[in-house]
């Protein structure tokens, strides 16, 4: 058994940042486990997230094989798009998640 | 003579294995020299041939066939689930979801991502590394050398026949890249010989820039179509003149036919040239011009007839003269428009005069052919450009000042288009018969074009200029549409230009009615000058009579003073009515 409270504050606590749009989180197989977005949004994101992270990471590895990626960061004209992956053999996830650009500061 | 061999077989003989055998040669045919067609020909000596000793090589060219791209959108429906759960059944994928939140690994995993996201979110709102920094700066453009760089082309879906490329216009909305262009023939009873006429293509159609393979959406009339614009409030509508006088509407959304037209009867009776949409809360009027000499206002709720026509008439005259350009600019006022003739000159008219006669406010005689291009300056309303013949004109819209307070000098070829930039109040566009564009920047200079871009090797046809400034769509005559950028110091506005243009407007403005009233002092001069001449030739000759009528009363009085009382009575009485 474990604290999913954690699971659950930690959710809060991102959410309640100034300009974030959602938070996904994703395995492997690109399936949503943990979602703020409405069903539909979460499926796109999960498969589109999941190929385009994979793809990335073999970049990173195929040029260093000693390296791994670490973050990703996708910024478009309306929001960004943050992925924070963890590829260890038997726990792959993705955590995903949108920020609409800040307001001016 | 004919020579011919015959092989007889016999019906019986068929199908027999056939076994060769060899013969000798036989002559079938002798053709001896017939020395009579020696007198047919004269020998020539000495005679010139010449050789070569090289390889032969002949060029061929193979074009591939374009590979046709088209974007489309993936949908994704639902991710890997493992075989054994029914992604369908609500109940399975909680249970899973429930099952893999229950892990030690994950809760691990997601809380130590969760943290190092939230240090980005952090980041992101402390510093926006996109904000604009340097707000309020003017890039100075003014060293740069101009230039124009070709984005795409469309070219014409119908191949089988060379159409041109008759109107372009661009979508309202400046951020949607479309344009609508309308593809006609526009050559009088052409085909009618060979009957071509009858598959004459009649689409026309709307293209997106990024797409250049594939038209959007396309129109299908039934008389070709010279000119297509945007409805203004709702870009989904398409009006379009016909080249047959009819004026109609197209919905992007409902398919390739018209919507709605107007009766043919109650129509143009010659092709529309230009139209207008016009401003009005419910946006669903506009208004045609023809070379028929009429100016119809149309709405579209209800074709069937025109809501208003006008004659292109000057006032006191009887002659209509057919129109070929329309400027409807609502800053000038939303009941003014202009409207440029096929014999050059330019109506400058009002829609809402209280007598039907004065609509027509003023007419200028532009040029010495037809206009092809009438726009008022975007920033200041009251100048505006006109472009026919072989120059470019620019006017002010006072009925004081007759004559064009800039004209360019005269060009080789004829100009068939152009208009003013929307973001730069000094500079337009003319296009020209030879295919080459000119960008004219008054700020610059006015002797001659800033820039000069061979478009193509055909005369270019139709202009528009999208509303960024920074983007022009030139037609040509082979039905190809160039979609053109131009460098930023063409399209941003420099420091002071709108002043600046204003000033030299205004100026201009001034020198012209100056000459016209310096024009005028001088004819009335002229007019004192020879009244008053006449008067001081009469009185010479009255003094010159007088002088001679003493002389000669003085010579017939003294010879003879006797009969002097007598004759002196005579002359006296004589001379009394002579003076």
């Amino acid at each position: 058994m474990g604290d999913t409270a954690a699971i659950d504050e930690t959710f809060k606590r991102l959410q309640s940042h100034k300009g974030v749009l959602g938070v996904i989180v994703a395995n492997a197989d690109g399936i949503a486990i943990r979602t703020t977005f409405d069903n539909e949004l979460t499926v796109q994101y999960a498969a589109l997230v999941t190929h385009f992270t994979v793809k990335s990471r073999s970049v990173v590895r195929k040029l260093d094989p000693e390296n791994e990626l670490k973050f990703l960061r996708i910024r478009s004209k309306k929001h960004e798009i943050m992925i924070a992956p963890e590829f260890e053999r038997n726990c792959e996830y993705y955590l995903i998640l949108v920020q609409d650009q800040a307001m001016g500061v | 003579m004919e020579i011919y061999h015959q092989y007889i077989k016999l019906r019986k003989q068929f199908g027999r294995h056939p076994k060769f055998a060899d013969e000798g040669a036989e002559m079938i045919a002798d053709i001896r020299p017939n020395e009579e067609h020696a007198t047919d020909y004269i020998p020539r000596n000495p005679v010139v041939t010449v050789s070569q000793c090289v390889p032969e090589m002949s060029e061929h060219d193979a074009n591939t066939v374009a590979v046709i791209l088209a974007s489309k959108a993936m949908s994704h429906v639902e991710g890997g689930w493992p075989k054994d759960i029914d992604y369908s059944e609500a109940e399975h994928t909680i249970r899973y979801r429930k099952k893999i939140e229950k892990d030690e690994d994950y809760i691990k995993t997601v809380t130590a991502l969760g943290a190092d996201v939230e240090d980005l979110i952090k980041q992101n709102n402390a510093i926006d590394i996109y904000e604009e920094y340097f707000t309020g700066q003017w890039a100075d453009h003014s060293a740069e050398v101009p230039s124009v760089k070709t984005v795409t082309v469309f070219k014409d879906p119908s191949t089988s026949v060379k159409r041109t490329t008759a109107y372009v216009n661009w979508h309202p909305d400046a951020t949607i890249p479309k344009v609508v262009v309308s593809y006609a023939i526009l050559q009088f009873q052409w085909g009618l010989e060979d009957r071509k006429f009858q598959e004459m293509p009649l689409s026309s159609y709307v293209w997106d820039v990024n797409n250049p393979n594939t038209p959007e959406y396309e129109m299908a009339p039934a008389s070709q179509i010279c000119c297509a614009k945007f409805n203004l409030k709702d870009p989904n509508l398409l009006g379009a003149g016909q080249y047959n006088g009819q004026f109609t509407v197209y919905d992007m959304r409902k398919g390739s036919t018209p919507t709605e037209s107007t009766q043919v009867d109650l129509s143009h009776r010659d092709p529309i040239y230009d139209i207008a949409w016009l401003q009005s809360k419910t946006g669903t009027e506009a208004m045609s011009v023809s070379t028929d000499g009429n100016v119809m206002w149309w709405d579209i709720r209800r074709l069937s007839e025109p809501v208003e026509s006008m004659p292109l008439r000057e006032k006191g005259s009887e002659t209509s003269l057919g129109g070929v350009v329309l400027e409807y600019d609502p800053a000038a006022g939303p009941t003014n428009f202009m409207v440029g003739t096929e014999q050059g000159s330019i109506f400058s008219c009002n829609r809402k005069a209280k007598n039907p006669v004065d609509r027509v406010k003023y007419v200028l005689s532009g040029h010495h052919g037809p206009l092809y291009g009438l726009r008022r300056n975007p920033f200041s309303s009251k100048y505006f450009l006109s472009i026919g013949d072989w120059t470019a004109r620019v006017w002010t819209d006072d009925a004081a000042v007759k004559t064009p307070i800039l004209t360019t000098k005269y060009h080789p070829t004829y100009l068939t288009g152009g208009t003013w930039s929307p973001t730069r109040p000094g500079v337009f566009y003319t296009i020209k018969m030879d295919g080459t564009m000119d960008v004219w920047d008054l700020f610059y200079k006015h002797n001659e074009p800033t820039l000069t871009v061979e478009v193509s090797d055909q005369p270019l046809t139709s202009f528009a200029a999208h509303e960024s400034g920074s983007t022009v769509a030139v037609g040509t005559a082979d039905g190809a549409t160039t979609i053109l950028q131009l460098s930023t110091g063409l399209s941003e506005m420099a420091l002071n230009e709108k002043a600046a243009m204003n000033n030299m407007f205004d100026r201009e403005t001034q020198r012209e009615k100056n000459l016209e009233k310096a024009m005028k002092e001088a004819r009335i001069k002229r007019k004192k000058e020879e009244t008053r001449k006449d008067e001081v030739a009469d009185s010479v000759t009255e003094e010159q009579l007088r002088a001679l009528e003493n002389e000669f009363f003085n010579a017939t009085k003294q010879p003879e003073p006797p009969a002097a009382p007598e004759e002196a009575t005579q002359n006296g009485a004589g001379a009394a009515p002579e003076q």
